[in-house]
């Protein structure tokens, strides 16, 4: 038999230690779930090779790459940082998960930025492959890559804040079902693959304050245009992200 | 290192319009491991948890080595195994052993603890598909790896096997021996028996009696038998010196309270001879816990 010292000898790690620690093992946790790579890279990349391939859809002049690509970056987005996040944290509320980490050095502050540093981390994953499969597909991206990343990480700012609000307060099935419902709609109606000029006039200006169809819109502008930083998605995005981290803290249930 | 590892001074605890914990105060002493020892519904897992800092108390003080439970250098302090659940269904055994570790500065290997623990062969199974025992040991593990000072210990052996019961028992008794303190609920009364310095008994919120083991149950002996039932015992009383006690509790197991001795014994075999009544099991012996509690609450501990 083994001995342990089990004379105390109590102390907190470092910091960064501990977060890198959590973040390592969220991003294990989602790259070892089969529903959450379906939702993460499957399905982004069928979208983009299907309706690039096949003239399914009206997308305007130019390839349909050059549409398609920002429009299925947008939604790797949405699926990591609002689906997916949305229903592991729910989840792990209710295993008790979220309470267990409580009694242990790593802070709730701590926790957040793992999950934050987790869900980068998938989306730097997903991009590459979504990337190399568009350039691989013949898209030629325009303008400017920094441009592209101030959206995305404010994309993954609003997605994070109303996952983890659906999280906080919804029951974990309520919350798996209601994520997915949002995904399924957003996906429709944000830009995502159908263009947000083949619905109706008048409801277009609810389309457009949809935090999807702001990443889906500034991206394209950016990617396929050439647009420099597109003020009114930023300005929606970080609207989004202000009022619903806001609301996360003040309504999540750690239990 | 003079305050207690534990001081609750009139705790109160309400959920809704129920009240769990009821103005219950006890100290749990530094190195020494204590008991608080209830029935289901008592209010220990709520006293406990107002102890880790999950739950806020409606009224009166807790400390714990010293200080408020929910300051944050308490976490790298204590370590905590929940009643249930706790870690993430589809993560690994030795995975969550490990990351767990990892927010500590000077844990334990968590191969050796997975060894001391039973757990080597299931290292790489995620948690869900670990029986009730393993996770119940897996969780134990991951209270102890962070080589804490204070360990609370919600019901540390609920639905273990007696082999897995006794790791568990053997390992409270090292981190005694290392001098870690120990605060574990359970309604087993063995258990507190066996492994507290300290036991708090408690029902309806409210401690209803402490001491150590052998304090709780006393000096007292008991004699016990069994025999059919409905034995008219007022004859054996007559024969028993004053201050004896004689009841049948339940049905066919008699108790015979008083200066249990090698006269009591004769007198109570004769009379049975006079009865023409075999006692089966005959011995002599100390209260149970058990006891302890019925007499104090009128209700049985389970």
């Amino acid at each position: 038999m083994t001995a342990l010292d089990l004379t105390p000898a109590p102390g907190a790690a470092p910091f960064p230690r501990m977060v890198l620690a959590q973040a390592g093992a969220e991003i294990r946790a989602m790259l070892r779930n089969g529903e959450q790579l379906l939702l993460t890279l499957i399905i982004p990349v069928l979208l983009l090779t299907g309706f690039s391939l096949a003239p399914l859809i009206d997308v305007g002049a130019g390839p349909r790459v050059d549409f398609l690509t920002p429009g299925v970056l947008a939604l790797a987005v949405m699926s990591t940082a609002f689906t997916g996040q949305a229903i592991a944290t729910g989840f792990e509320r209710r295993y008790g998960v979220l309470k267990r980490l409580g009694a242990t050095p790593l802070t709730r502050g701590g926790l957040m930025m793992a999950k934050t540093a987790a869900v980068v981390g998938v989306e730097v994953i997903q991009a590459a492959v979504i990337v190399a499969v568009g350039l691989a597909l013949g898209w030629r991206p325009q303008g400017s890559f920094l441009s592209a990343a101030v959206l995305i990480v404010l994309g993954t700012a609003a997605f994070s804040g109303l996952g983890l609000l659906m999280a906080g307060t919804l029951r974990a099935e309520a919350t798996l079902a209601g994520a997915n419902l949002v995904y399924l709609v957003l996906l429709g109606a944000g830009g995502v693959v159908f263009p947000l000029t083949k619905f109706p006039e008048s409801v277009r200006p609810v389309l457009e304050a949809l935090p999807i169809s702001a990443l889906t819109g500034g991206l394209r502008a950016v990617l396929a245009e050439g647009a420099a930083l597109p003020l009114v998605p930023v300005a929606v995005l970080a609207a989004w992200a202000v009022l619903s981290l806001a609301l996360v803290s003040r309504t999540f249930r750690w239990e | 290192m003079d305050s207690p590892a534990v001081e609750i001074v009139d705790l109160v605890k309400r959920y809704g319009g129920t009240t769990a914990v009821d103005g219950l105060s006890f100290r749990a002493g530094r190195g020494a491991v204590t008991a608080v020892l209830g029935p289901n519904g008592a209010g220990k897992t709520s006293t406990v948890e107002i102890c880790e800092g999950f739950r806020k108390a409606d009224g009166g003080t807790v400390k714990v080595l010293g200080l408020a439970p929910a300051r944050p250098e308490l976490r790298a302090r204590v370590g905590v195994m929940l009643q249930a659940g706790g870690v993430p269904p589809a993560m690994r055994c030795a995975e969550w052993l490990r990351l767990v570790s990892r927010f500590y500065a000077r844990p334990l290997d968590a191969g050796a603890l997975l060894e001391r623990l039973g757990l080597t062969g299931h290292a790489r199974t995620p948690y869900r598909r670990l029986s009730g025992g393993q996770q119940q040991r897996l969780s134990l593990a991951a209270a102890v790896i962070g080589r804490p000072e204070l360990v609370f210990l919600d019901e540390p052996t609920a639905g273990l096997d007696p082999q897995a019961r006794h790791a568990c028992w053997d390992l409270v008794g090292e981190l005694r021996a290392a001098g870690v303190s120990v605060v574990l609920t359970t309604h087993h009364m063995d258990e507190a028996e066996r492994l507290a310095d300290h036991v708090v008994i408690i029902d309806r919120g409210r401690v209803v009696s402490e001491g150590s083991p052998a304090s709780l149950t006393g000096a007292e002996r008991q004699l016990r038998f069994r025999a059919r039932p409905g034995l008219a015992l007022e004859e054996l009383l007559n024969a028993l010196p004053v201050g004896s006690a004689a009841k049948e509790s339940p049905a066919g197991h008699y108790i015979i309270e008083g200066q249990v001795g090698p006269e009591l014994l004769a007198t109570v075999t004769a009379w049975c001879a006079a009865e023409g009544v075999t006692a089966d099991d005959l011995r002599i012996e100390r209260r149970t816990l058990e006891d302890v509690f019925l007499e104090l609450t009128g209700r049985e501990l389970r």
